[in-house]
């Protein structure tokens, strides 16, 4: 027996369970036929049109980017400041403050919906996309967090120092040197919170108020067989735009380790 | 070696004091850096030389006391508007810009035109001999380039005082030799105050015109080098600089400047009064260097003192030879250092030998 075999084919089968369902989702999207199943039937884009006619939709759309949006740009903000925080200061509570944050990675997202629920409408605040951006970047900002606190890490205090040295500020000093050495873990907390925002269902389900989102527009349409074929282009669409975002994030990622002249370990794609 | 007695002073501590809650980093530091003068912090790890430096720099607030600079106490003055610049031992070059970018950071805020600018970086590249490596990327340069760069991005300022925090511990040894020489040689050229700060005993030696040893927060020492070397003022200081043997004495009398003592091994001998620091209350110790012991060979006539001896170990360096001598049929063992000249073979273990020495080498710890 060749050696190795075991294992090279425990990775074919893991890479096939893991994108299967991934390459099926385009091959219908594309086939000539109301219902999901083989053989196929043509080629053809209708559902694509008829996705892109569907007013609903493009509202779910819409809403899903401001939700998605907004809530990655406060979880990524609200991160470096409480990343910076942690990795350069020491205050009382510290610990306690910080391992608060990360909680929401371990408590059942049902749980945190209902009581986010339970909370808003006791307080009389009107359920809309806001309150779903509220439970949002609540579930975004264990992840922010974690990958910020490692930028923030890496930098060499005495680079900060220097800059005070030669005349700069606190500020200037944040602008000019710590931000651009962070940045690529900051666009990796921008596009991992974007990521776990769009496609985040219960909440959005939960405090939504009837306005939807694109997870929830899709669960819904999903229960009539007439509008699974464009929810399939939808989703080819959703596909391909998340392969161009990571490729993007990468290649800057990977020039930003370049620029820093550090060794490529390996990024988050 | 310049004479620092008439120059002006640059840098005063004045009973500084720190505390990292409840350690005690500095404790008590008084002393003045001259102008112009080549200043260093030696110590061991942990003694405190590194926060030193860091609090002429503005990056520790003191606990007390006041660090005066130019006249001026620096008392909430903040590091970005004092007079002082450092190289860092990462030597915090930003991986982010190119080598001119680097060296001309901090002139942000001149008002100078930009071509005026550019050509105060490349005249700083220039002084370091980095000339033309403007546009190369920083993460792409070598350790010692890299200290270059650092060097140049500090000294375009014009600081009043160039502060040096263990800038050659990152290199290997032949580029650190060739640092040194070209750092004393740059301290000559602009003419400013250098404070550094380094472990290396040797390093101090070479470069100072002034020297601050320090132990466990408090200056034990601070002497010119040859002072430092010859005149110790505490067994601690003499253990740290160099080798030094000691050997237990017995003190016989001790009057009009006169000290004499039985140093075991040695003798009787009798000591000036600058040969014996403070007294701290310790056990008599006379202590010799290597190099003022001498092995007598065949033919040899002595115009000091000469005492026998057996060798019990020899360690040969190249340009020199150590041996280790038991003293005057004791157990007492000195170290003594031999350069290796034509017509002085290497002696066996177990030979017996003379040993000359010279009573004005002594110094006495007590």
């Amino acid at each position: 027996m060749k050696k190795g075999l075991g294992l090279r084919s425990y990775t074919i089968f893991y890479l096939i369970v893991l994108y299967a369902p991934i390459i099926i989702l385009p091959m219908f999207a594309f086939n000539n036929a109301t219902t999901v199943a083989f053989p196929l039937q043509g080629f053809t884009t209708q559902w694509f049109s008829e996705m892109l006619a569907n007013t609903n939709l493009r509202k779910a759309l819409v809403n899903s980017l401001i939700v998605s949006l907004s809530s990655a740009t406060l979880a990524t903000v609200l991160g470096i400041l409480a990343a910076r925080s942690a990795v350069r200061y020491s205050w009382p509570g510290k610990g306690l403050v910080m391992g608060s944050i990360m909680v929401p990675l371990v408590l059942p997202e049902m749980i945190v919906a209902m009581s986010l629920l339970v909370l808003l409408l006791a307080m009389g605040i009107k359920l809309s996309l806001f309150t779903i951006i509220l439970g949002h970047v609540l579930m975004c900002m264990p992840f922010a967090v974690a990958i910020l606190t490692s930028a923030f890490q890496t930098l060499d205090k005495s680079l900060e120092e220097a800059a005070l040295d030669l005349g700069e500020n606190a500020w200037s000093t944040f602008r000019l040197i710590v931000l651009p050495l962070v940045m690529p873990g900051i666009m990796a907390s921008f596009l991992i919170t974007f990521t776990i925002s769009i496609d985040e269902f219960i909440i959005a389900n939960f405090l939504g108020g009837g306005e939807p989102v694109l997870s929830v527009f899709i669960f819904t349409a999903f229960r009539f067989p007439a509008t699974v074929p464009p929810v399939l282009a939808l989703g080819t669409m959703l596909v391909a735009f998340s392969i161009i975002l990571l490729t993007i994030a990468e290649y800057f990622r990977r020039r930003g380790v370049a620029k820093a002249g550090g060794k490529d370990s390996g990024g988050f794609l | 070696m310049t004479t620092s007695d008439e120059k002006p002073v640059m840098i005063e501590f004045r009973d500084v004091h720190k505390y990292y809650g409840d350690y005690h980093a500095l404790r008590g530091i008084n002393g003045t850096i001259k102008a112009g003068e080549f200043f260093s912090l030696l110590g061991p790890s942990g003694c405190g030389k590194t926060t030193l430096l860091r609090t002429i720099a503005g990056f520790e607030d003191l606990s007390s006391g006041v660090v005066m600079i130019d006249g001026k106490s620096m008392q909430d003055v903040p590091a970005n508007v004092r007079p002082t610049n450092m190289v860092f031992q990462s030597y915090a070059i930003f991986p982010h810009m190119s080598v001119a970018e680097n060296v001309g950071f901090g002139l942000r805020r001149d008002p100078r035109s930009k071509a005026e600018k550019a050509a105060a970086v490349e005249e700083a590249l220039e002084m370091v001999g980095l000339k033309g490596y403007g546009n190369r990327a920083a993460h792409a340069l070598s350790g010692g380039q890299r200290q270059r760069v650092a060097l140049a991005r500090a000294l375009i300022l014009k600081p009043k005082v160039l502060l040096l925090d263990e800038p050659l511990s990152a290199l290997d040894k032949k580029m650190r030799e060739h640092m040194q020489v070209e750092l004393i040689r740059l301290q000559r050229q602009v003419g400013i105050t250098f404070v550094l700060v380094t472990h290396d005993q040797e390093e101090a030696l070479v470069m100072s015109d002034r020297i601050a040893v320090m132990f466990e927060g408090e200056i034990a020492q601070l002497a010119d080098p040859e002072t430092l070397y010859r005149r110790p003022n505490s067994k601690k200081v003499a253990d740290f600089i160099g080798t030094m043997n000691f050997v237990p004495a017995e003190i016989l009398s001790d009057e009009s400047g006169k000290i004499e003592v039985e140093a075991k091994g040695l003798g009787r001998v009798t000591l000036d009064a600058s040969q014996a620091p403070p007294a701290r209350g310790e056990a008599p110790v006379i202590g010799l260097r290597p190099e003022t012991l001498t092995l007598l060979y065949p033919g040899q006539v002595p115009n000091d003192q000469v005492v026998d001896g057996v060798i019990d170990e020899v360690i040969y360096f190249g340009d020199m030879t150590y041996y280790d001598v038991y003293l005057g049929g004791t157990d007492v063992e000195v170290r003594l250092s031999m350069r290796n000249v034509p017509g002085r073979p290497i002696m066996d273990v177990g030979s017996k030998v003379q040993v000359a020495w010279s009573p004005e080498a002594l110094v006495l710890f007590r």
